[in-house]
């Protein structure tokens, strides 16, 4: 059994009088592909945020190789989901990579030959080396995203965390960011916890769901916890499990409306697997 | 004041006192706003530096009128003006419109009254015009050690934190979550700014100073690619400038109408404006060349 790298205890978050999120309790062990999982609202970034020390918990602890995390943690590596960067920034995709490495040392640094081929190994690795020079305001969603990873593992952390780093992409991005995460997370033995609102393009990789839904979570493997019980039991009303073409589709029925005629509406509804469930 | 003024009229460039001071401040004040206002348009804090330029422009008249030299004045209202602003955290855009129309009007009419009652007392009737729109020439040679330090502590601080505020406008959260102190980190940038800003007033005046800070600036980021060139494109657009500026504004003695010489600020603004037109008009030609040959840009690029 290996040890944990990352473990919440009954964690519960307060923010101005409502609850956010309620006793939530699990761990992650080196190496695995988590996916932190449910509808808009749910407090998926407020989970991360407690995770990584910007948002204080109300109650349990967050252990990190089972001690409190440490102010300048090294760890954890981070993807936020949106970046705040104007075109004009003249940040190249070089630059933001290298300040994965020292962004948060003071004082300028020297030419390195060494970290320069450091850099632009960890690019070529995200598969961003097209657009190296660019500047990263300039950049697409997905090839931001990719930035972003390779901003995050360049650190050599244990644990990368990435909020819905799969929002607003084409189907084709969103091949190629799952796979990269997934064969850097295999390569270099980083567990991963990532957040979405859809779990499909995540199925082929994820070795565990951490569902989230009314501020309570679900643990477990996807079979056990994508199950019309478990979740209906999480989310406080009746919750159906549609198997697909190969895609999950999660749908609650609005109070006083047909059961298979929302679950029809929602099939035909397309990708989200969250209509008909407030967030 | 008036035997500086004197020495302004002898007609060799270089070898005037004047001309001397004006250049070796000039250059270590451009550098050094140059190279802050970088850091200041990535972080959209011009409106900050607009604001500190205004109530700057209060505190250089109030040092008029009590006798002081302006600069101490810009300095001690620019650095309360930060501190108050980092108090109150000015980051809404509706804190920003009230801040504009009521607390900088405020200020300015301050600042009139000052010079209004400075210029009754004293006959000294060009000093509105230096304190507002700046007099290179006529700085005192007493206050140079004063101006050359303060130049390079703040640029001293901003180099020291840069890395970090380069990450912090990437994101803040990562920042943060990387153990950078990110509100003091930001609280020492705007005394930085704050310093820049009264250090250009001195150059070209207070009203003008934030075209000193954001011009070349702005220039650069339209122009360099990483942010160490950026820095240095943008110091030498700003030392181009002043050095011309200054070098126009000696000149223009001889220009209609005669004898009286043209300010350094119009100089150094107008090249500065120039300079920053002469960008967009590159663009267009980069992006039209693109439009017209978009092949060859896909078989430039690797596969």
């Amino acid at each position: 059994m290996t040890a944990e790298l990352l473990r919440l205890d009954g964690v519960g978050v307060r923010l101005g009088g409502r609850e956010i999120l309620r006793d939530v309790s699990f761990s992650i062990r080196p190496g695995e592909f988590t996916g932190l999982i449910g509808p808009n609202g749910a407090g998926k970034t407020t989970l991360l945020r407690v995770i990584l020390g910007l948002q204080q918990a109300s109650s349990g602890s967050v252990l990190i190789d089972g001690a409190p995390r440490a102010a300048r943690e090294s760890s954890i590596g981070y993807v936020p989901q949106k970046l705040a960067i104007e075109p004009d920034v003249p940040l190249r995709v070089r630059d933001v990579v290298t300040l994965g490495l020292d962004g948060n040392r003071f004082g300028l640094r020297l030419p390195s030959r060494a970290r320069r081929e450091l850099v632009g190994d960890m690019i070529t690795a995200v598969g961003a080396q097209r657009y190296a020079d660019a500047r990263i305001g300039e950049l697409s969603g997905g090839e931001q995203q990719r930035v972003m990873i390779a901003h995050a593992l360049i650190s050599r952390p244990r644990l990368l965390l990435l909020d819905e780093p799969l929002a607003n992409l084409d189907l084709s991005s969103e091949q190629g960011i799952v796979s990269v995460l997934a064969r850097l997370a295999r390569a270099e033995r980083v567990a991963v916890l990532l957040s979405a609102h859809d779990m499909n393009p995540l199925m082929p990789v994820m070795d565990r769901i951490v569902y989230v839904a009314a501020g309570r979570v679900a643990v477990g493997s996807t079979d056990e916890v994508v199950q019309p019980e478990v979740l209906s039991r999480l989310y406080g009303q009746h919750v159906d499990v549609i198997r697909v073409h190969g895609r999950v589709l999660v749908v609650a029925a609005p109070a006083g409306v047909d059961d298979a005629q929302a679950a029809a509406e929602d099939a035909y509804g397309g990708d989200t697997e969250h209509a008909g469930i407030a967030g | 004041m008036g035997h500086l003024l004197r020495y302004v009229f002898e007609p060799g460039f270089f070898g005037s006192g004047p001309v001397h001071v004006a250049l070796a401040v000039g250059t270590v004040v451009a550098i050094t706003s140059a190279v802050v206002g970088v850091f200041t348009v990535m972080r959209g804090q011009s409106f900050a530096g607009h604001s500190l330029a205004d109530i700057a422009t209060t505190g250089g008249s109030g040092a008029f009128l009590v006798g002081l030299n302006q600069f101490w004045g810009y300095l001690a209202f620019g650095a309360g003006a930060a501190a108050f602003m980092e108090m109150i955290g000015i980051q809404r855009r509706r804190d920003r419109d009230v801040a504009t129309g009521v607390v900088l009007g405020a200020a300015l009419g301050l600042a009139a009254l000052f010079l209004y009652l400075g210029t009754q007392y004293s006959s000294a009737t060009g000093a509105s015009f230096t304190i507002l729109f700046g007099s290179i020439f006529v700085i005192t040679p007493s206050t140079v050690p004063a101006l050359i330090g303060s130049a390079l502590l703040a640029l001293a601080t901003v180099v020291a934190l840069a890395r970090v505020l380069l990450l912090s406008s990437l994101s803040p959260d990562i920042a943060a979550a990387r153990g950078v102190p990110v509100r003091a980190v930001g609280a020492a940038f705007l005394m930085a700014l704050a310093v820049s800003v009264a250090l250009s007033a001195m150059i070209i005046g207070a009203v003008l100073s934030t075209a000193l800070l954001i011009g070349p600036a702005a220039t650069a980021l339209r122009l360099a690619r990483g942010p160490a060139r950026a820095a240095a494109a943008a110091a030498g657009i700003g030392v181009a400038a002043v050095w011309l500026g200054i070098l126009l504004a000696y000149d223009s003695f001889y220009w209609p109408p005669a004898g009286r010489g043209w300010p350094v600020s119009f100089f150094v603004v107008t090249l500065i404006v120039g300079g920053y037109l002469v960008t967009f008009l590159r663009r267009r030609d980069r992006r039209q060349a693109a439009q017209e040959a978009p092949d060859a840009e896909q078989a430039c690029s690797p596969v």
